[in-house]
């Protein structure tokens, strides 16, 4: 075996993951509305618990307005508080 | 002196603001009451100097988890304009109210009346236009 062969473990990744963007940012969307639950559900997880910022990749500016809309639907009983099999 | 100067123009201008008004009725009630009901607070609300954008009956509709031990309730969503002190006298005739199991009302900023507004005229919510 040549010495000056470098042998790796796994197999380096040639293509680089997708860039995470923030998509209130990206379409122009300036208001999150609290009626729109489909909408909603895309940052929930399956107990209803909200996405973070690192998985939904919102900015902070959005991510923050999402949160009020989740809330404010919460307390109207349109999304529930703890749940299981949400989706 | 400044104080004085503030409440002169407190009096000559008088802020009107957007709210977007939500309401959870019993499901006991009847479709009268229903009607009755959304007529009583509209016409509060002209009273109190403000006035009605949009009314938005959804009727029955299954609740997230139970409130007060029912599982459905009648929403209810008025878009309104009024000036910011109707809304402590409406929070009490609301909690008078035993027809009503819940509200809440929310301050539209400029972004919100634009979005009601496209969205009440049949044109789509922006984000459903894009991601569809």
């Amino acid at each position: 075996m040549a010495k000056n062969e470098i042998k790796y473990l796994t197999a380096i990744k040639q293509e680089k993951p997708k860039k995470k963007f923030c998509r209130f940012k990206k379409y122009g969307i300036k208001y999150v509305d609290y009626k729109d639950t489909d909408f909603l559900k895309k940052f929930l997880n399956e107990q209803g618990k909200m996405l973070p910022r690192r998985l939904s990749g919102n900015s902070l500016k959005y991510q923050r307005k999402v949160a009020d809309a989740i809330k404010r639907s919460r307390q109207m009983a349109l999304l529930p508080y703890v749940t299981d099999l949400f989706k | 002196m400044s104080t004085g100067k503030n409440q002169l123009f407190n009096q000559k201008i008088q802020v009107m603001n957007n709210y977007e008004l939500m309401v959870i009725f019993t499901p006991v009630l009847s479709e009268e009451d229903f009607k009755s009901a959304q007529k009583k607070y509209q016409d509060f609300i002209k009273e109190n100097g403000g006035s009605t954008v949009a009314s938005n009956p959804w009727g029955l509709k299954s609740l997230a988890y139970p409130i007060d031990k029912k599982t459905t309730g009648i929403y209810w969503i008025l878009e309104f304009t009024a000036p910011a002190t109707v809304n402590e006298k409406l929070k009490i005739q609301f909690l008078r109210d035993e027809q009503i199991m819940r509200h809440m009302i929310t301050k539209l900023d400029k972004y919100a009346v634009e979005y009601n507004h496209i969205k009440r005229n049949g044109g789509f919510p922006v984000h459903k236009a894009v991601e569809a």
